[in-house]
């Protein structure tokens, strides 16, 4: 194993994990409000075709205009993960549907959704993959492939990506802040931790889950954008369900909260690179790293719950609905 | 803060329903699935030009083979007939947890860990050992992959209260890799599907093979219905569900409950693997269980938790399954992704309506002037006041109740002057 393909797995890496990033971050968010939204693989999938047609529309109207392609597709994809997300806080929200229920039907319809759309324009797939340029290029540092020098080995890792990957550090650190730091996340907590002392302290408890859960699943949605446009430069595929999932684990490994997603989502996407392309041969190894991301999952929840400590668990009121009137 | 905006009565409020009329959630069930089919009539003849009416006739025929030969009907139902029965059973399996609000989401995976137990049995001594005992040692470790599968998540919600949902939804990814795994170790080729075993399969009856799973299907929701309405573990399912308190001051062992359930549960999962494999398919594949572990919690939670009505709410969701993949079928459409979304939409009507049965709407009246704060508390003290002179029995509220005080101080202070 040579230095060099090291550095080019941890960079693929760090590539892959703003795809987890936004997924978790946005679930998060979504989760902060009590609301545990299992529609996220639909939402992905939706934000990535409302994304992808965007891209498509834009090459046949001539625009190669990298800004053009970079920016009006990530606003149809915020968009079209907005509208799911209303469509989910309406459900469970206003109507009170299960929220298990909901979500999973909602994962069902926009896979449906997304592969019906995208299927109708499976002629045009390399004209969509050939603005995967615009994602690429975007803020992109120049590295000297083969250079294993620490400065360039840097550069390969951490810069020589798109814009999507800075712009998922950044929607994590300031949905951190906004969590932790300020009113309106204070508030946003304790809608999620006891919705009927936050209505009785004067909080407006329906907005906050309708906002939350609108913003989440925008965010949550260019989680697929990214994984389409850029980690498979733009050739499209259905693999927004095995990262909507891989993303809800995501957010329990790193405890409900963004600042630590940015490490786990890392490490998530070390994994799944690891898996599918390198390095491992051997079968046993393959499987045990392919479950190794659900496992952990699955040993975090144990702890946090042994534990007990109230800032590792849960949002308090996750699953449930709240009614005004119902003790 | 405006403080106009907040005393305004809002447009509307929900109350929930009491003493609702029987016939009403079933006229806005009805309703909801009639909304239903006509939107899937309108997306058909938008997306896929097809006149609705052909569209609704094409599902009846996807279905039942209404308008084929009699051989493909009689195959048609008989599939249909095996479908809804492995839904039920799946809805079967999450139903008693659910009544104890424990989500386990992942019937899917208990499922598959059943299946993978009775193809291991199968694989190592089939051949060795004769048929029959064979088909009754792979139900017995079928049953026990799915309850290790099941009470694992249950002792840690018992012991720590581990979140469930979210446990159960993991554990379902791990085996699936599992059996991805065991098939390469089975098959070392590398062609990632296993043939079809010919030891320890069920017997036919009728000459098909679909009888088998129908059958059992039917017993098992006669016995889990008299299990949840009439045995000492139903009711105490039942109580440790509406409230953990409740159940442990009556001397209910919540922790035992718990993971009893979830034995049932597993014990329902083993025997729908043990079909799976040894009855339907003859091997094992990761999309054995088709997302029916997740399709089963909506059909549990639309019935209402009912074993019985969940025959009717399984039939919906297969008979739309089966009716949008004849649509597809008729159109020449060898993709799942229209009928995903005419599924789903489906499914969010169905979901939505039962907001309608479970709550009112109540409008604010147009006539009823909006009172002010004040005036309301004043006359709500003045009522109390009388109240008490009449008859002392009844507690009053607390507001009041120092409003009666206030009153009572002014009216001493009165008399000594």
């Amino acid at each position: 194993m040579t230095l060099a393909v090291w550095i080019s797995f941890l960079a693929a890496a760090f590539n892959l994990s703003a795809v987890f990033l936004f997924g978790s971050t946005g679930e998060i968010v979504v989760e902060k409000s009590g609301h545990l939204n299992l529609g996220i693989p639909g939402v992905m999938s939706v934000g990535a075709a409302a994304g992808c047609m965007t891209v498509y529309s834009l090459m046949k109207a001539g625009i190669t205009s990298e800004f053009a392609l970079l920016f009006l597709p990530m606003l149809s994809t915020i968009l079209a993960g907005g509208l799911m997300g209303l469509l989910y806080s309406f459900m469970t929200v206003t109507l009170r549907a299960n929220q298990n229920v909901t979500g999973l039907a909602m994962t069902t319809f926009g896979l449906g959704l997304a592969g019906h759309f995208m299927n109708g324009l499976k002629a045009n797939f390399g004209k969509i993959a050939s603005a995967s340029y615009a994602y690429k290029n975007f803020f992109k540092v120049d590295v000297k492939l083969g250079d294993t020098g620490f400065v360039n080995s840097m550069k390969q890792i951490f810069l020589s990506h798109g814009f999507l990957v800075y712009f998922a550090i950044i929607v994590a650190i300031v949905a951190q802040i906004i969590l932790s730091k300020t009113r309106t996340g204070l508030h946003l907590r304790a809608v999620g931790e006891s919705p009927a002392t936050a209505d009785a302290a004067g909080i407006n408890v329906t907005a906050y889950k309708y906002i939350a859960t609108i913003i989440g699943c925008a965010i949550a949605a260019l989680g697929g954008l990214y994984a389409i446009m850029e980690h498979l430069f733009g050739r499209w595929d259905y693999v927004c369900e095995g990262f909507g999932w891989l993303s809800i684990a995501l957010v329990i490994f790193t405890i409900w909260r963004p600042g630590l997603a940015i490490p786990g989502s890392i490490i998530f996407g070390a994994l799944y690179i690891l898996k599918e392309k390198w390095l491992v041969t051997n079968e046993t190894i393959k499987f045990a790293i392919k479950v190794l991301p659900y496992v952990m999952t699955i040993i975090v929840l144990i702890i946090t719950s042994i534990v007990g400590s109230k800032k590792a668990q849960a949002p308090g009121s996750l699953g449930t609905n709240y009614f005004r009137e119902e003790r | 803060m405006n403080t106009n905006k907040k005393t305004r009565e809002p447009l509307f409020h929900l109350i929930k329903r009491a003493n609702v009329p029987a016939w009403q959630p079933w006229a806005i069930r009805i309703g909801a699935l009639l909304l239903g089919f006509i939107i899937m009539g309108i997306l058909c003849m938008i997306s896929l030009e097809t006149n609705p009416i052909d569209a609704w006739k094409y599902m009846f025929k996807g279905a039942f083979g209404i308008g084929t030969t009699a051989k493909t009907a009689k195959f048609k139902t008989l599939a249909l007939l095996r479908d809804l029965s492995l839904l039920l059973l799946f809805a079967l399996a999450v139903t008693p947890a659910f009544k104890m609000k424990f989500w386990n989401i992942g019937a899917e995976g208990q499922v598959l860990m059943a299946a993978l137990f009775s193809m291991m049995c199968i694989q190592y001594f089939g051949g060795k050992v004769p048929n029959v005992p064979l088909i009754f040692i792979c139900l017995a470790a079928a049953m026990i992959g799915g309850i290790i599968w099941a009470v694992i998540p249950a002792l840690f919600k018992a012991k720590w209260n581990t979140n469930e949902t979210l446990f159960t939804l993991m554990m379902n990814y791990v085996v699936i890799q599992l059996i991805i795994f065991m098939i390469k170790v089975w098959v070392p080729n590398g062609s990632q599907s296993l043939a079809p075993s010919a030891y320890a399969n069920l017997p036919k009856i009728a000459g098909e093979d679909f009888w088998f799973t129908i059958i059992i299907a039917l017993a098992l929701t006669a016995f889990m219905f008299v299990y949840l309405r009439f045995s000492k573990h139903g009711y105490e399912i039942s109580v440790v569900g509406e409230s953990e308190n409740t159940a442990r001051y009556i001397g209910i062992k919540v922790k035992k409950v718990i993971i009893r359930t979830l034995i049932v549960s597993g014990i329902v999962c083993g025997i729908i693997g043990f079909l799976l494999v040894n009855g339907i398919n003859h091997t094992v594949s990761e999309k054995d269980a088709g997302g029916r572990g997740f399709t089963a919690i909506l059909v549990s939670w639309l019935a209402k938790f009912n074993p019985i009505f969940m025959i009717l709410t399984a039939f919906l969701v297969v008979f739309l399954t089966k009716g949008t993949e004849g649509i597809m079928e008729e159109n020449q459409i060898t993709n799942e992704f229209f009928s995903q979304v005419l599924i789903g939409i489906m499914f969010l009507l169905i979901i939505a309506c039962e907001f309608f049965i479970n709550y009112k709407i109540v409008f604010r009246h147009r006539t009823a002037k909006p009172q002010p704060v004040l005036a309301v508390s004043e006359s709500q003290a003045a009522g109390s006041v009388d109240d008490r002179s009449g008859e002392a029995a009844e507690a009053p509220v607390e507001g009041a109740s120092t409003a009666l005080q206030t009153d009572e101080t002014a009216d001493q202070a009165a008399k000594e002057e």
